[in-house]
């Protein structure tokens, strides 16, 4: 069999219609020095259906006031659709109860909110966090902040080089004074898909609640956080095809009451005087202030948009595209692939035999090709990998393998450059 | 629209494969490490003046193309000059890379011109930048520096996702 029939093989596993959901992002439209831009960046932030696009601008033309305040039609109106929403993203993540789900500006905030309000309350001088080198920097610094703060010790798992977790030395760094595990689901530079089921399992017997950075996880696969049994699950939405300036805390109820607040101001409480203020119940105790509301009601559309085509069917349709980029960029000599982990995502970080990534970046996108390339906020995974950087193309339900092509032909014209 | 690819010249190439006065020098008179942490680039830049003279200056690192050829193509400029008329080219090619003046008002460019087009790509000038900034840390014995540093005329928060 001829290269050119596998490649026909492998392009035609799915009976995905790639390009009627291409039609419903506009933005996949434009040229980019004067070629169809090939988007290929989505691990950093994905692109915005018009559904979305339509969604925000129905809101905001007739739907928008302050939310929980007001007795008139359009508080009305807004606070229902933001509840709505929540609705919506619990469902998203079979959360048992709405109250379990609380908005944050992104992943990064729904961190910073466990750090403070689980962390700063529970965690002590000599106890022990696990976390692990896979983490992007938002599962670490918030941790060392607290480390720092409280005289706690971080521990990390190590991975080997094809990008996978140590299951073993994991479960050899618990001790009694291991209070809190933060894991990611995805690594965002590598695209491993850590098993993080097992790791809580092996956490609970042992009475250490987990935090799950969802951020890469959440745009591409079916997450049931009762089925993980994770204590917390983060995401953003702008990696979801909503707003940017949403995410979501997912927490098991009886940790989020049992937790502090984490913001002080209006909606987080109940009643306020100067000698005594009263919290409100979760999860509006961690929603200080005036959320972003149409951010909210917009990661809501985006979340229906992704369940009206099926997450089973996106995830299906991205690991075509990456054993099929896999297969095609192996092919070229003088290309490294890094991260060859048994259970990946559709994320391809790479290095250039004798070029820089970032001269590599500056080539691709003069040929239209949008990819990463820089440290990836994980420079634990790049000390571990020896390299200062890599490039990196992250692949989306409405990427093509047509545009796969494009960025093995971008590649070896960088090639063909440097020799 | 620039054209990226004038960028990537024969003399840019040329200077990333094979990079003049690549190493370092025993006993320099000033020395300094220059710092990228968008890329976690570093380049070293050694000098040796004497009587207000460059008679050797030599560079080491790892970086990209763009950071290379600069290097490479500055040691091989202000090599032999006073340290005044290098310190002139510097403010001329900071200037010129960060498109404040253009390369037609920088009398003493000269070939350091195919470095121009780095001006309208924001997240490749710092690249450019390096080994001068570098070049200028050494020579006022600032033993580390930073195309991050807060007196950085380039300084600007570039997000990382
Ligand atoms: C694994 C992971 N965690 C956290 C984040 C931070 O997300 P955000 O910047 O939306 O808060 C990212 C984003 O790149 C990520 O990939």
């Amino acid at each position: 069999m001829s290269a050119n029939q596998t490649t026909q093989k492998i392009r035609s596993t799915s009976a995905f219609d790639v390009e009627r959901i291409r039609a419903d992002f506009p933005i996949l439209k434009l040229k980019v020095n004067d070629k169809p831009l090939v988007y290929l960046d989505n691990a950093a932030s994905s692109q915005m259906p018009q559904q979305v696009i339509d969604r925000l601008v129905y809101y905001q033309t007739k739907q928008h006031a302050n939310i929980h305040r007001g007795v008139h039609y359009l508080s009305e109106v807004a606070t229902s659709e933001f509840e709505e929403a929540r609705r919506k993203l619990q469902r998203f993540i079979n959360a048992n109860e709405d109250r379990e789900v609380i908005f944050t500006s992104g992943t990064t905030e729904a961190i910073n909110l466990v750090m403070h309000g689980y962390g700063r309350k529970f965690i002590g001088a000599g106890d022990e966090i696990i976390l692990t080198t896979l983490e992007h920097h938002a599962n670490i610094v918030p941790w060392q902040m607290l480390a720092e703060e409280k005289g706690a010790k971080i521990r990390v798992v190590p991975i080997n080089d094809a990008g996978e977790l140590l299951i073993d030395e994991y479960e050899k760094l618990f001790n009694d004074r291991t209070k809190f595990v933060g894991v990611t689901h995805v690594s965002n530079a590598l695209g491993s898909i850590n098993p993080i089921k097992e790791m809580i399992a092996f956490a609970h017997a042992r009475g250490v609640p987990v935090l799950v950075d969802g951020a890469q996880a959440a745009p591409h696969t079916k997450i049931d956080v009762q089925d993980l049994n994770c204590d917390f699950y983060a995401f953003s939405g702008h990696k979801l095809c909503g707003p940017t300036g949403i995410g979501i805390l997912y927490g098991r109820a009886e940790l989020l009451e049992s937790m502090q607040p984490f913001k002080g101001g209006g909606d987080m409480i109940l009643s306020v005087t100067f000698e005594k203020t009263t919290y409100n119940t979760i999860p509006h105790k961690f929603e200080a202030g005036t959320p972003p509301i149409s951010a909210a009601i917009g990661l809501g559309a985006a979340v229906d948009y992704l369940s009206a085509i099926g997450m089973d069917a996106i995830a299906a349709h991205e690991l075509d595209l990456l054993k099929y980029a896999t297969g095609q960029i192996s092919s070229i000599a003088g290309v490294r692939v890094m991260g060859t982990a048994e259970h990946k995502a559709a994320v391809l970080s790479f290095a250039v035999d004798g070029v820089h990534p970032h001269d590599i970046g500056t080539l691709l996108n003069q040929e239209g090709i949008a990819v990463r390339t820089g440290h990836h906020c994980a420079q634990p995974v790049m000390q571990r990998l020896h390299v200062p950087a890599t490039s990196r193309a992250s692949f989306a339900f409405y990427n093509t393998m047509d545009e796969v092509d494009a960025l093995i032909a971008g590649i070896r014209t960088v090639q063909k450059i440097f020799t | 629209m620039a054209d990226y690819k004038s960028l990537y010249q024969e003399v840019i190439l040329d200077h990333n494969k094979k990079p003049r006065n690549y190493g370092t020098i025993e006993h320099p008179s000033h020395h300094a490490v220059g710092h990228n942490p968008l890329c976690g680039d570093h380049i070293t830049v050694d000098v040796v003046v004497d009587e207000g003279r460059i008679n050797n200056i030599a560079f080491q690192g790892e970086s990209c193309a763009i950071c290379k050829a600069s290097a490479s193509m500055m040691t091989t400029s202000v090599k032999g000059k006073t340290r005044e008329e290098a310190e002139t080219l510097i403010q001329e090619f900071l200037a010129m890379a960060t498109g404040k003046l253009s390369h037609e008002n920088c009398p003493h460019i000269g070939r350091l011109a195919v470095f121009a087009g780095v001006s309208d790509l924001p997240t490749r000038v710092k690249c450019a930048i390096l080994p001068w900034h570098t070049l200028n840390g050494a020579f006022n014995a600032v033993a580390s520096t930073s195309t991050e540093a807060e007196e950085d005329p380039m300084h600007a928060p570039i997000g990382d996702a």
